[in-house]
């Protein structure tokens, strides 16, 4: 799709050449280093040739995945594993279909047993209109998975008192919600994920909701470690595109928080001398 | 042998995890198994022997976000 467009010829380059204008400047994730401070998430694309195109103009290192029974009627064809690639993706299995911590840590066990990284992001969204997280649960299931050696990502409200609450219990990131999964209505939550951001010392990860590439921005700006995006990037007509911009305004966002934005005023404060021209 | 695979009650020849997988045509590389709510480890799909109403729960890898 789109290949008149220069730009979307060669995305992995592109991305790869502004990945490098922040490698001084990694994402830490539980002692690990990330170059891309974009995560992709792999449902709801309409065939492994679209999540192929997403995954490669996005860069992005950290990849989620689900579980879930496998179809005895069609049985693993086109397997999403085959366009991963574990030498370049962390393949970050989500727990969603748990509705209690005990579902939540079986997932994550069989996760482990496919052989993955134990790294974990813990998703439990039993109520089905809104996909909130249920934050007790949450709670639980974190303490459960971080006994059992895992290293646990959870997605959030966007509760500042639960964020510090999963930090201080050992989780390896807090994932507040932008708006509800799915929605594409952007950050939605910024006034507690602000105040997420200025307490957290685990990575920030905003996850959920954000629909187009200026959220993202909007999110990196206010100093987020990273975004989690998905349904944006499965949605578009051109995949591989969108999942560009989305990279590119990941690393706008982010070099803007780092350069320090100007403070917002009530008043106009003139950038040209305030004299008359000929005074 | 009759087994429930994956909530449905089955009838089927496999002695083995691994003759199972194979009957159903799944990569044993990209299935977990869980046998009566028990995760078997990988390795040990050939030298795990089904009986007679085992409960066996068959699960791979999705897209997900």
């Amino acid at each position: 799709m789109n290949q008149g467009n220069q730009v979307s010829e060669s995305p992995q380059k592109l991305i790869s050449q502004i990945n490098n204008l922040t490698t001084d400047d990694p994402l830490v994730i539980a002692g690990r280093a990330f170059r891309s401070r974009f995560m992709v998430g792999t449902g709801k694309f309409p065939s492994a040739e679209a999540l192929r195109a997403a995954l490669a103009a996005s860069g992005a290192e950290i990849v989620t995945v689900a579980l879930r029974r496998v179809d005895l009627a069609k049985p693993q064809t086109d397997s999403i594993m085959s366009v991963l690639d574990p030498g370049r993706h962390l393949i970050l299995p989500n727990t969603s279909g748990a509705r209690t911590a005990e579902e939540a840590v079986r997932l994550a066990r069989m996760a482990r047993a496919m052989g993955l990284m134990p790294w974990v992001k813990l998703e439990l969204t039993p109520e089905p209109k809104y996909l909130l997280p249920d934050p007790v649960e949450t709670l639980r299931a974190a303490e459960m998975l971080i006994k059992e050696g895992f290293v646990v990502l959870p997605y959030i409200q966007a509760d500042p008192v639960l964020a510090k609450r999963l930090e201080e219990l050992g989780t390896a990131t807090v994932m507040p919600l932008g708006a509800p999964i799915g929605s594409n209505r952007g950050v939605r939550t910024r006034d507690m994920i602000r105040i997420i951001i200025e307490q957290s010392k685990v990575p920030v990860v905003v996850d959920a909701g954000l629909g187009a590439p200026s959220h993202a921005a909007e999110a990196m700006e206010m100093g987020a470690d990273a975004v989690l995006v998905n349904t944006a990037l499965a949605d578009a007509a051109d995949h591989g595109g969108m999942a560009q911009a989305f990279a590119m305004a990941v690393i706008a966002g982010r070099l803007a928080y780092r350069a320090g934005l100007g403070p917002v005023r009530e008043e106009a404060a003139a950038s040209s001398p305030l004299t008359g021209f000929l005074e | 042998m009759r087994l429930t695979v994956n909530g449905e009650l089955r009838e089927v020849p496999a002695r083995t995890v691994l003759d199972l997988l194979q009957e159903l045509g799944l990569e044993p590389k990209r299935t977990v198994v869980e046998k009566n709510a028990v995760i078997v480890d990988r390795a040990a799909y050939r030298d795990t022997t089904l009986a007679e109403g085992d409960v066996l729960e068959l699960v791979g890898i999705v897209g997900g976000g």
